[in-house]
């Protein structure tokens, strides 16, 4: 079991998360042409080792969080929420 | 062996005897007992046969590494097979017989296959079985299909019963400090120091009681009980009856605990098993160590048993194991064994092989030095042990010794097994001639014999230490060892030039030429050998035989062991029932049904429900003597001609509010929503990034910013997750919140000539549905009869005039009764979703069927809804090529040629003269419309209607029925113009 | 090489089994190949055997950086089944089922392919309809044992499934292949690496790539720990570690990602199940056979999020348990005796690459999902065929990767462009 720190709920079982995907992409404008969102949506890194990824906490709160986790040893280094102003919030900035 | 209960001694309570079965006879033993012990008292030797030869088994050990005395036991829907006698506890009433044999474990005619062992050797079954004998000439799987049927039945060992498991289990759920893993020496010391300081400890030991070996002395008894008593004083929460079966990522463990299965009546609120999910800041594994044996030529004989086992059985259970017993050991560990036997009355005899011992020999024990066991001899009773002595590199006979109890220590192999799900890598102590766990870079600890520490008081200093460094704080654990004199490792034993049957995994009866026929084939890693051999695969996982096999293997090919590995030990460390895995989430909490907030209402109207996803929805209402198809013609009709009422609160409803709401749904839908009037819906598709359609459904306008979406029943989980991401990391700038409400509301459409007046019925303001004040496509707050607020949208799915009403939920059977009442007046009707479906089909309306994840909105028919002017999701991938292609398949309707015919959804469209390859298209969906008065249905065919003018089709549906010849038409094939549904 | 028979199990048996060989040699790589495989699963393996059969390359290497059949080759749920409807995949399981069908005699080793059915439990008018559409395609594609059953054959055929009319989702029929069923996975491992040794192949293990030297658009060499080895042609065949060797040649990005998936054993009991059982209702994923040795093998969906660990974790072991106990209730009281995790390559579509790469000499095979261990023997045939022939035959063409950009997508599930969602 992995044990997400949820940023707003607390440290969870990751099955009460679904998995998102590669939080690396940054998807292009919808008028932006075919080329871009075939990369977007297609093309993976899949990278062995630690990576930004997307999770939400579909059991939870529905945050869509960034968390950066090793994907060998599953362990986690950071979780913030992918809104920026909620991270900002989280965090106690505003 | 022949065994006998002792008068006193053991822990078992003389006064309390039970009365158990084994294989129909009825026999007693005492509380205390295990299945093995009480066996063992009464003189049953023969308990198990093995699984390819079906050699005769005892009693091999007194604990999980068991791989000879594996049993059945209880009966009818509670048989379970392959539990290890050892493990079971004995209660009253106890059913259980032996297996993999036939008519018994006694006598056995399958033992005939042993005449055939020289053929039967490792692998055997891959070069053979494939074709005629004994070339194997032919093609094909049919000889080696009818060679299987055989083999299946051979092999197997247990029979599962065919009825479902009457059985509870539950799921639990724990948090610790530290989980302490084993209840020995080690284990409570561990326990007691971290709960002392305050940390919140759970125990765990999967025996019925605590004290791991010390339940094996009686003159550690009082140290015992008092280091128990501390234990739970000191507030360590002790489960006993559990296994840790599995570590996982976080230090979380997988705990099954046996709640009742060693109670003859258990009370019907006990699970059979619970199995716990802990969540550990530290765990220290204090899994003890497994004796192992020796390969020599009949170890596996009924009679031989590991050195520690003899021990336990007598100490533990008041059993003299045997009248004349040989100890064959290696190391220290046996002698005590060996000089308690002897002080109980047997004659023992150590055949040492070391040349002197490391510790005093115990009184009245006769010693012989610089031998080891060479043969067992008898067959399903222990005659005598031929040993050996060392000669040069190899061995030469050394006589023979008249006993019928053998007991063996070959050494001790720690337990490991847990740190390794953890992928942690053994390591070869070669002093102590075992493995050791190597660092663990989670906070994982081993403690006790567990990390190689073999005496008493360094396994009570070492769970101590151990306990410290789980905490964090400095410690100094012992080393391991302990030891005087060093062991001997030993692993096999055998004469040069000589044949013996010498098991190194008894249980899959692999012997030692198996291990070396895998060599001499090249399957020398670790992992071939295990496959090819089978060694290790049974159900004590290689407890027993692994090391040896790994002995024999370096041996092969000039290596040190360390040089040849170990195999990863998965989970579960001792197998655990599904059920347990399972728990309660079985029969209905399975996938949990989801009812609408008219479910009960609906199934009193006589509904038949049929599943939409994980809901419930009503199918069909039948009348008196209707069958399905004459339910929905009658609902469809009745919705044409009068009025219908149907359940729709399962849609996914998904409240989108917010200043920026409006430019969101913009860009989700395909066709417009900025300018969507506040009072209106609007029907709206969806893409995946990819450009193939997702959802479709209405959304409404309520306000300036706020709209109810509504989606499929099938999808209302999957859009919601989606907007959020669309929220939350696409576009974060937009102020939009999305909620699903989809509980929150009950809903029902209206449909039919007279859905107006129904609803108008119902309402406070009968006028505030009229064409004027509610026009098609309107939305409006609306307030029934009752003074019940709810809102209604002037749609339909049905091409009927049409009302969608809402309500908050608890008022759904409210409304249903009022609109109930109204539609009785006008001989409406309730329609299920076969109903619905057969409306949507005659106005070509898609759901489900058609949009399976692989369409355009263009195939659907629906391209006039893609908008050129604004941008949104999918936009740019629907342009690629291939989804350009005048060919693609679209959506059509389609007639039986032959109008008193029927054909089948899922049939394929075909040219006529060309059914085969994929067709031209297929069929989605078919009913019979009462309105058409014929057979109809929906599909994709390549072009689209518009190539099909004036061609026939065939509908082919090999799996199912004939070919029909079949019409290509319009999707839209009732009232194309809409005149109904907008009058 | 002795001739696997009964004849000289036989002879064997009488003479202390001397005569059996090494089933393939341990040889010291040569510096110079011409083609090169990278990764002695069971794909490559079986390229390379036949690379040699059809096409008469001999001198080939297979790297394997552990020991042959050590990835997803001994970590699956055996099962074999050509089942595929949609075209490309439809023609290329149904060729591969056919080259099954005579495996054992082919490669001189029985891999116990027992065509004992494989059945999918149907559980509404819909669904059969469903199905229905993808057997018929079966049956017009030349696939002339797909059938649909009703409940009672189905019955009659397998009698321990949960039949309860109140059971959460009762069972209406079933959808059968009857030519499918399961295979001993190790033995066709061991199959083609004896056979492809016999043609003269090296297989050389513990020999794992650990560097790729290019030049302009050519592999040049491969770095091992046993020394550099240059090739002619080079293909991969790495499935769990696609991504990897594809950034070590510095080739960018692919369409794929690494998720584990889990299998399980139970312990040995006699016959219970005669076919392969599959389920899928509510969201859950089940599929169920019994071992020729007597356990039963499972499985279910993947454990959801990218990992590259062959370690399973607890939430989908739930969730297979109360898939098992809703399919068979009877199998409360049988024992998890092993569970453990393959990394599979997870592509956008559900489905496979067999293609040229951006680089001359180099050749890709990966994205098999969960539907490697059948496609076993087409792969390797088709595969070798593009390494030889330096050409896609038409039944590979569109398992290239700038399929998506064509607009292509070949999506038994229709789940789209989300890896996880596809098995």
């Amino acid at each position: 079991m992995i044990r997400i720190p949820c940023p707003f709920c607390g440290p969870r079982d990751h099955a009460e998360f679904s998995y998102g995907g590669d939080g690396s992409i940054t998807y292009p404008a919808l008028d932006a042409p075919l080329e871009a969102w075939h990369d977007a949506v297609f093309l993976r890194e899949n990278i062995c080792g630690r990576q930004v990824e997307t999770w939400q906490h579909v059991h939870g709160c529905r945050l869509w969080l960034k968390v950066e986790r090793d994907t060998m040893s599953h362990e986690i280094y950071s979780v913030t929420p992918a809104d920026p102003a909620l991270a900002k919030v989280l965090e106690g900035g505003e | 062996m022949t065994a006998r209960r002792l008068d006193q001694g053991g822990r078992i309570d003389r006064a309390t005897p039970l009365t158990f079965r084994w294989d129909g006879k009825e026999l007693t033993g005492y509380a205390g007992d295990t299945l093995a012990s009480a066996l063992m008292a009464n003189g049953e030797r023969v308990l198990g046969r093995s699984f390819k030869y079906h050699r005769p088994r005892g009693i091999m050990s007194a604990g999980v590494e068991e791989s000879g005395a594996i049993v059945s036991v209880g009966q009818g829907a509670r048989q379970e097979p392959n539990v290890k006698a050892t493990m079971q506890e004995l209660y009253e009433g106890l059913e259980t017989r032996g297996q993999n044999a036939w008519p018994n474990v006694r006598r056995d005619l399958g033992a005939v296959n042993g005449l055939f062992g020289r053929f039967l050797a490792a692998g055997f079954y891959y070069k053979t079985f494939m074709g005629v004998p004994l070339f194997e000439w032919g093609r094909g799987t049919g000889l080696w299909m009818k060679y299987e049927t055989l083999i299946r039945k051979a092999a197997g060992m247990g029979r599962a019963s065919r009825e479902a498991d009457p059985d509870q289990y539950d799921h639990a759920h724990a948090f610790c400090d530290v989980l302490v893993v084993g209840g020995g020496p080690a284990g409570l010391r561990a326990a007691l120091t971290a709960a002392e300081a305050g940390r919140d400890v759970i125990l765990v030991e999967q025996d019925f009681e605590l004290g791991g070996d010390l339940l094996n002395d009686p003159a550690g008894e009082a140290e015992r009980g008092a280091l128990v008593r501390s234990v739970e004083r000191a507030g360590v929460r002790v489960m006993t009856r559990t296994t840790a079966f599995g570590l996982y990522d976080m230090g979380v463990a997988g705990l099954v605990e046996r709640v009742s299965d060693h109670l003859s009546a258990p009370a019907a609120y006990l699970p059979r098993q619970r199995f716990w999910t802990v969540r550990a800041g530290a765990t220290v594994l204090a899994t003890g160590a497994l004796e192992r044996s020796v390969a020599f030529g009949g170890n596996d004989r009924p009679g031989v048993m590991t050195a520690n086992s003899g021990r336990s059985y007598l100490n533990r259970y008041g059993i003299l194991p045997g009248e004349r017993i040989v100890v064959a050991t290696t190391n220290d560990s046996a002698y005590v064994t060996a000089g308690e036997l002897a002080a109980a009355g047997a004659e023992v005899t150590i055949a040492e092989a070391r040349n002197a011992p490391g510790c005093e020999l115990p009184a009245g024990v006769t010693l012989r030095t610089g031998v080891a066991p060479l043969k067992a001899e008898g067959r399903s009773k222990l005659r005598a042990l031929r040993l050996a002595r060392p000669n040069g590199a190899g061995w030469q006979a050394a006589g023979r010794e008249a006993c019928d109890l053998l007991l063996v220590s070959g050494g001790w192999s720690p337990v490991v097994n847990l740190a390794s799900h953890r992928g942690v890598k053994p390591e070869w102590d070669a002093e102590l001639a075992c493995f050791l766990a190597g660092d663990c870079d989670e906070p994982v600890y081993m403690a006790g014999s567990a990390a190689g520490v073999w005496t008493r008081e360094a396994c009570e200093t070492s769970g101590v230490e151990v306990a410290k460094r789980a905490m964090g704080l400095a410690s100094n654990p012992p080393a391991a060892g302990g030891w005087t004199a060093p062991i001997r490792p030993l692993y096999e034993v055998r004469l040069p030039g000589r044949k013996a049957k010498a098991f190194v995994d008894p249980q899959h009866d692999v012997t030692c030429s198996d291990v070396r026929l895998a060599h001499q084939e090249g399957f020398v890693s670790v992992e071939h050998l295990k496959r090819y051999t089978t060694l290790g695969m049974a159900t004590d996982q290689g407890k027993m035989g692994n090391i040896i096999g790994l002995a024999l293997m370096a041996e092969a090919l000039g290596k040190e062991i360390p040089a040849v590995g170990t195999t990863r030990f998965r989970p579960p460390y001792t197998p655990v029932a599904i059920g347990a895995l399972a728990g309660r989430n079985v029969h209905g909490h399975f996938k949990p049904l989801r009812r609408t907030p008219l479910h009960d209402w609906n199934l009193r109207q006589g509904a038949t429900m049929t599943d939409a996803g994980l809901w419930h929805r009503p199918w069909y209402f039948a009348g008196p003597g209707e069958t399905l198809g004459d339910a929905y013609v009658r609902e469809a009709a009745t919705v044409r001609q009068t009025v219908g009422i149907c359940d729709v609160s399962s849609l996914g409803k998904i409240a989108v509010q917010g200043p920026d709401a409006a430019e969101f749904l913009n860009r989700v839908y395909t066709n417009g929503f900025a300018k969507l009037a506040i009072g209106k819906a609007r029907y709206g598709i969806m893409l995946r990034d990819d450009g193939m359609v997702m959802d479709d459904g209405t959304t409404w306008r309520i306000g300036e910013a706020d709209f109810l979406m509504t989606t499929t029943t099938t999808n209302a989980g999957r859009v919601m997750v989606w907007l959020e991401e669309l929220l939350q990391l696409r576009w974060p700038e937009l102020k939009v919140h999305v909620t699903s409400v989809t509980d929150q509301w009950a809903g029902v459409s209206v449909a039919g000539p007279k859905s107006r007046a129904v609803v108008a019925a119902c309402l406070r303001d009968p006028d505030s549905v009229s064409h004027e004040t509610l026009p098609f496509m309107g939305v409006a707050p609306v307030v029934l009869r009752d003074g019940t607020e709810g809102l209604i949208a002037r749609i339909s799915f049905s091409g009927e005039l049409a009302f969608e009403l809402y309500v908050p939920g608890n008022y759904g059977e409210a409304m249903m009764e009022q609109l109930w009442t109204a539609a009785a007046r006008h001989e409406g009707c309730l329609y299920g979703l076969e109903a619905l479906g057969t409306l949507r089909i005659e106005k070509g309306h898609v759901t489900g069927a058609e949009l399976d994840g692989r369409v355009t909105i263009r195939d659907a028919g629906l391209g006039g809804m893609a908008s050129t002017k604004k941008p949104y999701i999918g936009k740019a991938l629907q342009e690629r090529p291939e989804l350009q292609r005048p060919d693609r398949p679209r959506l059509v309707g389609i007639l039986p040629k032959d109008r008193s015919k029927t054909f089948n959804g899922g049939a394929l469209l075909c040219k006529p003269g060309a059914q085969s390859g994929f067709g031209e298209g297929w069929v989605t969906a078919v009913t019979h419309s009462p309105a058409l008065g014929h057979w109809i249905g929906l599909g994709y065919i390549s072009g689209g209607h518009d190539q099909w003018v004036g061609q026939l089709a065939i509908a082919a549906d090999p799996v199912r029925g004939e070919p029909v010849e079949v019409e290509i038409v319009s999707p839209h094939m009732f009232d194309p113009e809409g005149v109904r549904m907008h009058g | 090489m002795t001739r696997f028979s009964g004849w000289n199990v036989f002879w064997q048996g009488m003479t202390g089994q001397k005569g059996w060989a090494r089933q393939w040699r341990d040889p010291q790589p040569k510096s110079h190949y011409d083609v090169v495989i990278v990764g002695g699963g069971l794909h490559g393996l079986a390229t390379a055997y036949y690379l040699a059969s059809n096409h008469g390359i001999r001198n080939i290497a297979v790297l394997e950086k552990g020991w042959v059949g050590g990835g997803n080759a001994g970590r699956n749920t055996t099962i074999v089944r050509s089942n595929y409807a949609q075209p490309g995949n439809r023609e290329f399981y149904e060729h591969s089922l056919k080259l099954w069908e005579n495996l054992s005699h082919d490669l001189n080793y029985n891999v116990m392919f027992s065509q004992r059915s494989h059945i999918a439990l149907l559980h509404s008018p819909g669904a059969i309809d469903a199905a229905s559409r993808n057997y018929n395609t079966m049956r017009l594609t030349g696939t002339p044992d797909a059938e649909i059953w009703d409940l009672d054959r189905l019955k009659q055929a397998v009698p321990h499934l949960n039949y309860a009319a109140d059971a959460r989702f009762p069972i209406m029929g079933a959808a059968v292949q009857t030519r499918a069923g399961t295979a001993r996975h190790d033995a066709v491992v061991w199959g083609y690496a004896r056979a492809a040794d016999q043609l003269g192949i090296d297989i050389v293990q513990n020999c794992g790539v650990t560097g790729v030297v290019r030049e302009a658009g050519r592999i040049t060499a491969l770095e091992t720990p046993r020394g550099r080895i240059t090739a002619g042609k080079i293909g991969f065949a790495v499935a769990g570690n696609t991504s990897r060797l594809w950034t070590m040649a510095g080739l960018g990005r692919l369409p794929i990602e690494s998720h584990k998936l889990q299998a399980f054993v139970s312990e040995p009991l006699k016959p219970l199940l005669d076919q392969v059982v599959v389920f899928g209702m509510g969201g859950s994923h089940f599929y169920i056979s019994q071992s020729d040795k007597g356990g039963m093998v499972f499985g279910g969906d993947l454990d959801w999020y990218k990992s590259y660990a062959q370690r399973g974790n607890l939430p989908i072991v739930q969730d297979v348990a109360e898939a098992a106990m809703s399919v068979m209730p009877c199998l409360g009281r049988v024992k998890l005796l092993r569970h453990w995790a393959g990394v599979v390559d997870m592509s956008m579509d559900g489905s496979h690459f067999i293609c040229r790469t951006p680089l001359d000499n180099l050749y890709l095979n990966t994205g098999w999902n969960y539907g490697g261990f059948k496609a076993t023997p087409a792969s390797g045939w088709w595969f070798a065929d593009l390494i030889a022939n330096d050409r896609p035959a038409p039944m590979i063409a569109n398992f290239d990767l700038k399929r998506f950009e064509r607009g292509l997508q070949i999506d038994e599930r229709g789940a789209g462009p989300d890896p996880k969602l596809h098995g």
